[in-house]
């Protein structure tokens, strides 16, 4: 039956910022949704806040949107656009969660909800009615009482028994569980949770820690046709989140029986809850009875499945989506072999590993236990004939600088509670000849797994160079997922050494095709993965287009983002247009990149050096663009050029000359460019001169890294001291920097194109905060609107220079620091390649520069596109960077040099004020129109701190402040409070009395006081908005004003933005 | 390194690999399974009688393997490809290793080859006969051993597999089935058991007359191995109950009632082997997702004009998988509702069956 005649026009929800718990992996499914809706011939609407994902450009749908997330202005969008139905699941927890706001604020009258109904959400969601409901079909679940007080829980235990999962109701990715062992830990959990459900709910568990845990994929159709995509094991055992799990695709450890069991009940469960499309339920299987008990269930897309779609080929959302609108699974083509339909169930011929990415490089300090929750930025996946090969490639698509197994220390202990590294302590362990059963004791992982790994291992003390000279021995090594190079390593010989023994061998990579059949049918989607297996099946383009390959950018992490997915699927599309073979080589299974009919051909694949010239090897490309994959497909610029490879777009000695800083001063010196004093040491006895001889405060840190990593502003000797015995251990090839740090400065963004003649100013983006907050953390603002007109016109001049001397083809990102005081423009760094603000800035002036900056790499000019002035927007477009600090417990939220932020959103209105609204609203920022504001500010700001009180208080707010603050304020009246150290009452009191409405709190770099570091977690805890600069309080009072003043509007994309570049990109 | 195995087929090609299970020759044709679980179930299914199974899921005895999952009381194939073979299954299931297995009914394996490559081949040229040895052979002779054999449809395999002697299950039911054995599995048998249905089990060539005399309610035709056309006598046979019984056929037991009814039935290019077959009512539009395992299948055009219907097609290429009479209770389907191994949707027709018995 085709689609239901009614619907015409659907609104599709998004998820937002990129989140811990809440990646790209939307993105992915929400592109889907929309293509797969409009070839249905569906007019399309699409609204979400993050400004760095595919689906909000204005190509993707009909009409976009980018306004915040709340079920008002979803509404608001609804009479807007007079959209028939909306569809919830493909924007993860926060497009349920818009659907159930709609639904209880009775905003649905006559509105359609597809895919999944706002009764089916409510029934899994709420603990209470998902229990009743498994209860009626039947399902086991671990016991449950959902409780709203302390004295509640204490009754359940009587129940459930320790040790219990407690868990809050209503929250993405479980924010705030824990595990309770006895009382004290159980009213402890219990009150943090119920302070963070969007309900007060709270639910406590039976635990099943320590029994397996499976996922399976289903989807159902209007039909009741029910097939299952891909079930998966989670290596690890219950009580680590899935999200914080390896997962292995398929199951390896079900006998059928089991396999069929689970398979049973998550088709009794879908059809009971009768969702049209996709969805993930999670098991909980006990290994020693085969008992299980269903511990989850999505009735969405999710993270699990976009892995699940990329493990098979199987496109979920894609398929999700069509069903949602009443097409039956038999009625739709398997994309892959073109000629079966939909209704099956793929069958995998290879191993899928999948490993979480963790952001702990980034929070130094706080822990790495994995656990209940979530803590993962992002995932790679691999692909192998054999789980050692898959494992080991995913190990290296991590981009940790691993080249496989690594040894590490360990303890019992540390085996017994694992952390990111537990795999390497694994792999040390049983190296040490640990026993595998015990092990198994000790961690709850099968002994199946561990023996794979017992045979990388026992691969590994039996290596020679004398039996890799058997041809047979060396295949072996390939097959087991050994680089030439880790094999050299284990050795101590040359990596040319084994690359000669191969060569000799005539061992040559072969490709294999992801087909969803098992070869049962022939595959026409060219989507890859190597394997040193005798079959080969890469067909190799050789004679007709140029062909170039696309390096990818690996797993989400902080610093690397979705922009620079965003940025490569860009690229790719634009060559496509131009009748260009585009390869892509990427290993992250949750974006848009790794979808397979984005690029000419995919190879999922690890992004190491030898990977990818593996592929190179065998393709011949005419060229190698590098520029989009942020930090990780730079890095490869030097050595594929010295290996003879053509880099595409800017020569890869400009690459070096801006990453090298003595030929980085020497061109701008030469350009009469101003750089803040910086010096280049290899010891703390040369870092302490140069600092003196510049000046503290410096900003010190390793050269060429990404995201601000080890970075940090130290104001004297000792702090200089302490951070180079840290700092130099994290990067010990590579000397240290030494800037003066720009006290007070206010930084800029600049985004510009090149093509060797012209240079087209994409972007100017003014921080709000001031230098010194890491420029991926700080929200910023297309147009500037502090910095005087000359000096954004000597930047403009300044960047013009450096790009014709850089001779930049293509993308550049330039940072500058301008002192209002002096007018003076200092250079920070400039990087010649696609930045994280490019999909930012393309959303803001409307002109896909990614797309451009690809072209220019091919020959074309930016003439060809008329773009030689600037864009002029008449409106304000804003970003807003959006923190883990919920998911971090530990951490704090104090902005500084390092990095760490996850994702951003954009907030775009005429009016600067409500743009920044918009943008702080979107970034999970609910401003307050009255109320009380705490202020609490450093001994440096509380000269400044006047205009601020003085602006609150004209807006009605009543203030509190410490003593010292209060002082400092004249004119306003201001309460006096305690800081926590000085007894109670004080504000932490305060703040759980919900007394406080938002919270003013800037303190002085890392040394943040411990008063401060509570009342900035109670915040975030309780999530209550706050603000850590002077500035972003400016920004913020500006921004209550105009909400205050105005009602808040919303506007698409196309709206603002449609009119300005609408050249046909098509060659 | 371990011990070699060779595969040869007919069309000349030789696989090298590592040895597995028992040190023997065998002979049979090579055909794939999809299946990514259910080793154990698959290699003990009568219906792979003169086939040498290979499994295009690489890593194969994961979990073991475990008595109660056998469908006959031995390994019916006569061979098994895999990628690898686990050699230290999960600690939790396992009784003894797929290795072991094998060693034990005296079947040849072969692993560490690329079971990918051969299906893609099998896909395009189709099923071929194959010899595998875990013995010190040449090459020369392997070949000839895969070439000089009997094609699949040209052998007589169900009197291998069938029963010899009558043999009832559950005799204080009030209801009984006959089940012709061509090579049933025994989780047919069960399936029956669970539902308190007796189960009279007779060998293939049972004359219908011996069957009627077993005073039974309904009657399966069951699974097996081979082509349908060598079973003369059993296609003779049915055709006498055809108006006297219910009927339900299975794999086989759909070739077999087929043919009572005139129908031609083939030889398929590589069969369908697997647990993610999609299978479509045509008279409710439903799909399921079935398990199948069969090489022939019945050319449905040869049933035009009969009282046997089409009823269900398979999605993938069109082939007939399921037939219902117009006026008698029989009905007919080429994919196994009893699953073991695969997915269990279509089970249900074991109720419906039951239903029919009541209700006749």
């Amino acid at each position: 039956m085709p689609v239901d005649k009614d619907i015409k026009k659907v609104l599709i929800i998004g998820s937002g910022p990129i989140q811990i718990g809440q990646a790209a992996e939307f993105d992915y499914s929400g592109s889907q949704a929309c293509k797969s809706l409009r070839e249905e011939g569906i007019e399309t609407v699409l609204v979400n806040s993050n400004p760095a994902t595919i689906q909000t450009d204005m190509d993707m749908a009909d009409v976009v949107y980018t306004e915040p997330l709340t079920p008002e202005l979803v509404k608001k969008i609804i009479d807007k656009e007079k959209v028939d139905a909306i569809l919830p699941t493909m924007g993860g927890q926060t497009g349920l969660n818009i659907a159930t706001g709609l639904g209880e604020k009775g905003l649905l009258d006559g509105i359609k909800v597809i895919g999944s109904d706002v009764e089916t959400i409510a029934n899994v969601e709420d603990r209470d009615l998902f229990a009743l409901f498994m209860d009626k079909l039947n399902e086991p679940i671990p016991k449950c009482h959902a409780v709203e007080s302390i004295d509640e829980a204490l009754e359940a235990i009587k129940d459930i028994g320790y040790p219990a999962i407690v868990r809050p109701a209503f929250t993405l990715g479980g924010t705030g569980g824990g595990i309770a062992n006895n009382e004290e830990e159980l009213i402890q959990i219990t009150q943090h949770g119920l302070d963070m459900s969007f309900i007060g709910q709270v639910l406590i568990d039976e635990s099943v820690l320590g029994w397996k845990e499976f996922e399976y994929e289903v989807m159902r159709d209007k039909n009741d046709t029910c097939i299952i995509v891909c079930n998966m094991e989670n290596i690890d055992p219950m009580g680590i989140h899935t999200g914080e799990s390896v997962v292995v695709a398929p199951a390896q450890t079900l006998e059928d029986k089991y396999a069929q069991r689970l398979r049973d009940a998550s088709i009794k469960i879908i059809r009971a809850l009768g969702i049209n499309g996709g969805c993930n339920i999670q098991f909980a299987v006990n290994p020693e009875t085969g008992e299980y008990k269903v511990i989850e269930v999505n009735p969405r897309v999710s993270r699990s499945s976009a892995l699940a779609s990329k493990a098979t080929g199987y496109p979920i959302a894609k398929i999700s989506s069509k069903v949602a609108l009443g097409l039956t699974l038999d009625e739709i083509k398997n994309d892959i072999t073109k000629e079966t339909p939909a209704s099956f169930e793929p069958s995998i011929d290879y191993v899928v590993v999948k490993v979480p990415r963790w952001p702990f490089d980034k929070f130094k300090g706080i822990s790495r236990e994995i656990g209940v929750q979530m803590k993962a930025t992002g995932e790679v996946m691999a692909i192998g004939r054999t789980f050692e090969e898959a494992f080991q490639k995913a190990l290296r698509s991590l981009d940790l600088g691993f080249d496989g197994f690594e040894d590490i220390e360990y303890t019992k202990e540390s085996l017994e509670h694992p952390d990111d590294e537990r795999f390497m302590a694994l792999y040390s362990a049983i190296k040490d000849g640990m026993d595998l059963m015990e092990l198994s004791n000790l961690t709850q992982i099968d002994t199946f797994f561990l023996d794979k790994i017992e045979n990388i291992v026992n691969f590994e003390k039996d290596l020679s160079l004398d039996k890799l000279k058997s041809e047979e021995y060396f295949r072996r090594a390939k097959q087991l997922g050994f680089t030439n190079k880790r094999l050299a390593v284990i050795l101590g010989v040359d990596t040319d050494e084994i690359n000669k023994i191969q060569e000799d061998h005539n061992i040559i990579t072969h490709y294999k095709m992801v087909d969803t059949c098992g070869g049962e049918f022939a595959a026409k989607t060219p989507y890859y993965y190597s394997s040193y297996d005798r079959g080969d099946e890469l067909t190799v383009q050789t004679d007709k287009n140029k062909k170039i390959i696309i390096i990818g950018a690996g797993p989400i992490r902080i610093g690397q983002g979705i922009e620079f997915d965003y940025c490569c699927v860009h690229s790719s599309l634009a060559l496509k247009d131009q009748g260009i073979e585009t390869i892509l080589i990427n290993n992250n299974p949750e974006t848009v990149s790794t979808d397979y009919d984005i690029s000419d051909k995919l190879f999922f694949e690890p992004l190491s050096y030898e990977d990818v010239m593996n592929i190179i090897k065998r393709e011949k490309p005419d060229g190698v663009i590098v520029q989009f994959g942020g930090q990780t497909s730079i890095n490869l610029a030097v050595p594929l050029a010295n290996a003879g490879v053509k880099i595409l777009g800017t020569p890869y000695d400009s690459i070096d000359i801006a990453e090298d800083r003595d030929r980085f001063s020497q061109l701008l010196s030469k350009l009469n460019i101003y750089q803040a004093p910086f010096g280049i040491v290899h010891s703390y006895e040369k870092a302490k001169e140069e600092a003196n001889r510049i000046g503290y405060p410096v900003l010190v840190r390793p050269s060429y890294v990404i995201g601000g990593r080890a970075m940090e502003i130290v104001y004297d000797d000792s702090e200089l001291e302490k951070y180079m015995k840290e700092a130099v251990k994290v990067s010990p090839e590579h000397p240290i920097l030494v800037d003066k740090f720009l006290e007070d400065a206010i930084e800029l963004d600049v985004d510009v194109l090149a093509d060797g003649e012209d240079v087209f100013i994409a972007g100017i983006m003014e921080h709000i905060e001031e230098a010194g907050v890491h420029s991926g953390d700080s929200a910023c603002v297309i147009p500037p609107h502090i910095v005087p007109k000359h000096l954004i016109d000597e930047i403009k001049e300044n960047t013009r220079k450096i790009a014709l001397e850089l001779n930049v083809v293509g993308l550049m990102n330039i940072q500058y620091a301008v002192k209002l005081d002096t007018e003076m423009v200092y250079i920070i760094e400039a990087n010649p390649r696609a930045s994280r603000t490019v999909p930012f800035v393309s959303k803001a002036i409307g002109v896909p520069i990614a797309k451009i900056a690809t072209l220019l790499m091919t020959g074309h000019k930016l003439k060809d596109f008329g773009l030689t002035d600037e864009i002029k927007i008449n409106h304000v477009a804003v970003k807003e960077s959006v923190f883990p600090f919920l998911k971090l417990s530990e951490a704090d939220t104090i902005l500084g040099p390092e990095m760490k932020s996850t994702g951003e959103a954009i907030g775009i209105d005429e009016d600067v004020g409500m743009a920044f609204y918009k943008s702080q609203l979107s970034a999970g920022m609910d401003l307050p129109q009255k109320g009380k504001i705490f202020i609490s500010v450093r001994d440096k700001d509380q000269k400044k701190v006047q205009s601020i009180a003085k602006k609150a208080h004209n807006l009605g707010f009543e203030l509190c402040a410490t003593r010292g603050t209060a002082e400092a304020i004249r004119d306003v009246p201001v309460e006096k409070v305690k800081k926590v150290s000085q007894g109670t009452p004080n504000i932490r009191d305060q703040i759980l009395d919900n007394k406080i409405d938002m919270i003013i709190n800037t303190s002085y770099g890392k040394q943040a006081a411990r008063d401060g570091y509570i009342i900035r977690r109670l915040a975030i805890e309780l999530g209550i908005p706050y603000v850590t600069t002077l500035a972003g309080a400016r920004a913020a009072l500006y921004a209550i004003k105009s909400a205050v003043d105005a009602d808040i509007n919303v506007k698409s994309l196309n709206d603002y933005a449609g009119g300005n570049f609408d050249m046909d990109l098509k060659g | 390194m371990e011990n070699r195995a060779k595969l040869a087929l007919e069309d000349g090609t030789i696989v090298k690999g590592e040895s597995f299970g028992y040190e023997t020759t065998k002979i049979g044709e090579v055909v794939f399974s999809t299946g990514m679980v259910g080793y154990t179930e698959s290699l003990t299914d009568p219906s792979f009688k003169g086939q040498i199974l290979m499994s295009t899921y690489p890593l194969e005895g994961n979990y073991g393997v475990s008595e109660d999952h056998y469908q006959s009381d031995s390994i019916q194939a006569d061979g098994f490809i895999v990628r690898e073979v686990c050699k230290k299954p999960s600690r939790y299931t396992y009784q003894k290793t797929l290795n072991d297995f094998l060693k034990e009914y005296e079947i040849p394996g072969i692993s560490g080859i690329d079971t990918r490559d051969l299906t893609l081949k099998i896909r395009t040229e189709g099923s071929m006969k194959g010899a595998l040895s875990t013995e010190d052979i040449s090459d020369e002779e392997l070949l000839t051993l895969a070439r000089e054999q009997k094609s699949i449809v040209d052998r007589d395999l169900v009197p291998e597999v069938s029963i010899k002697d009558t043999q009832v299950y559950g005799e204080d039911n009030k209801y009984k089935v006959a089940i012709i054995d061509c090579g049933v599995k025994e989780s047919i048998i069960n399936d029956f058991l669970k539902r308190d249905l007796g189960v009279v089990r007779v060998p293939y060539n049972t004359s219908y007359q011996e069957i009627l005399d077993h005073d039974v309610d309904g009657l399966l035709v069951s699974c097996g191995p081979g082509n349908p056309a060598r079973l003369t006598e059993t296609i003779e046979n049915v055709s006498h109950l055809t108006n006297r019984l219910p009927i339900f056929g299975i794999c086989m037991g759909q070739l077999v009632i087929a043919k009572t009814f005139g129908a031609k039935t083939f030889k398929m290019k590589f069969g369908h082997r697997g647990g993610n077959q999609p299978v479509k009512d045509l008279k409710t539009g439903k799909v399921y997702i079935t398990s199948q395992n069969h090489g022939f299948a019945v050319d449905a055009d040869s049933l035009k004009g009969t009282d046997l219907e089409l009823a269900q097609i398979s999605l993938n290429d069109g082939t007939p998988e399921g037939f219902v009479h117009k006026e008698l209770p029989i009905k007919t389907i080429q994919y196994h509702p009893e699953a073991t191994p695969g997915p269990t949707d279509t089970n249900i027709l074991f109720d419906e069956f039951k239903e029919t018995i009541i209700n006749y």
